[in-house]
């Protein structure tokens, strides 16, 4: 699988805009002058769109999809430790397997490794934040991690993130490439956020991620479930 | 065939990407980088360069690039060889160096997909990057030819000579006059 191009068999389902947020959300101030002005233009799925780069376990090293251990100096990183897991499926219910996510995140005190973040809050010299994996035949991946802190951020007057890891995927085609990020059940920040109010209504809820105690570890971490599901093909495919 | 499931919502890379998705600079192994082709790649050796503005013409120092071709046969190399990605700089600025691709799909113009991600982008823009030097393959693209003609211009890559080699500027205007074309599909 990891050489095989993924080749047109037919349509993939277009991008359900009753799911995703719009370009302009005027309460996340950077959209103003950072979404089109213009309606987007319909274009038909050509191969050069069906088809999309495939990662193979070569891009990923052992360590990378566990974040309690791919950035230590000299000890184990400070926080909550924790298992994110889950499975990408396509909108039939298909798993996507052998498929790449990246993630990146805050650390426990909510301070980003990016060196413009200047939030006021530690470093912690053994957590870097970022990680990789591919899923297995089933569609499922598995990251270790430490549980990110809120942090604050200059959008409006006292505003904070709530909580969240942000999520990176491929999938099978150009067009199934998905950036999303996943929160955690009962954050009070989560109805004042601005990015995660952008979705609509009925959608943003499948951004929350589950808490697990069967994904629990005992004595080692908690456990939480994130389901990703993109863009899955046409029942019907189109002559091309 | 019943759509069982939603769509998982897009959300922004917001602005503390780059340690995660151009990790060079802290020392870490990247996914992709902006150089798709070595000495040996077959085609034309090009760079693809550009500044992405806002809606007030400023330059975008948090956003990334990707693109996704066909060598220079028109065909996708296996993997992930015709994928790069690119962070813009201080000035807004990104490049990507590569091979100008082939026909990959019959009556269409040499293309180059792209997506843009940034902080304030809550779902990314795709567009698509044709050539300048293909002004017949251009004129009869199926793809172009849906675009309004007086914003077709967005879309083409403009070709220069210059001592390095052939340079080809790719701006991206996320709003207003000149705001590129960006497309479902």
């Amino acid at each position: 699988m990891d050489t095989a191009v993924h080749e047109a068999e037919g349509d993939f389902t277009p991008r359900d805009w009753a799911q995703h947020p719009p370009y302009l959300s005027p309460l996340y101030k950077s959209t103003v002058l950072r979404s089109p002005s213009k309606p987007l233009i319909p274009m038909k799925q050509c191969l050069s769109v069906r088809s999309g780069p495939v990662f193979g376990h070569d891009s990923v090293d052992p360590l990378d999809s566990d974040l309690t251990k791919n950035g230590r100096v000299n000890g184990e990183p400070v926080g909550e430790r924790m298992i994110v897991t889950g499975r990408v499926l396509d909108e039939s219910g298909r798993p996507v397997p052998h498929t790449l996510l990246e993630i990146w995140q805050a650390n426990a005190c909510g301070r980003y490794v990016h060196r413009w973040d200047q939030h006021d809050a530690p470093l912690d010299p053994n957590f870097f934040g970022a990680g990789r994996c591919i899923t297995d035949a089933e569609g499922r991946y598995r990251f270790t991690t430490i549980k990110p802190g809120a942090y604050p951020w200059g959008n409006h007057h006292n505003a904070w993130r709530p909580a969240h890891i942000h999520f990176s995927l491929f999938g099978p085609s150009f067009l199934t490439r998905l950036v999303t990020q996943m929160y955690f059940p009962g954050d009070p920040l989560l109805p004042l956020d601005p990015i995660y109010n952008g979705v609509p209504e009925g959608a943003r809820e499948l951004l929350v991620s589950r808490f697990s105690i069967d994904v629990t570890e005992p004595l080692w971490a908690l456990g939480y479930e994130f389901d990703i599901v993109l863009r899955g093909r046409q029942a019907t495919p189109m002559e091309g | 065939m019943s759509q069982m499931l939603k769509q998982t919502p897009s959300q922004t890379v917001g602005p503390y990407f780059a340690y995660a998705w151009t990790p060079e600079l802290y020392g870490r192994r990247p996914l992709a980088t902006n150089r798709l082709a070595t000495r040996d790649t077959p085609g034309e050796h090009i760079r693809i360069e550009g500044v992405v503005y806002d809606g007030e013409g400023a330059p975008i120092r948090d956003c990334v690039v990707e693109i996704w071709q066909a060598g220079a046969d028109g065909r996708h190399a296996p993997g992930a060889a015709g994928f790069g990605r690119c962070g813009t700089d201080d000035a807004g600025h990104y490049f990507f160096d590569t091979v100008k691709p082939g026909v990959c799909d019959p009556g269409h113009a040499p293309h180059i997909a792209v997506t843009v991600f940034a902080r304030g982008m809550l779902s990314h823009l795709f567009t698509r990057l044709h050539f300048s030097d293909e002004t017949a393959a251009n004129a009869a693209d199926p793809v172009l030819t849906t675009v309004p003609a007086d914003r077709r211009d967005t879309l083409i890559a403009r070709r220069a000579e210059v001592p390095g080699g052939v340079v080809y500027r790719f701006d991206i205007r996320l709003q207003g006059e000149g705001e590129t074309v960006f497309f479902d599909c």
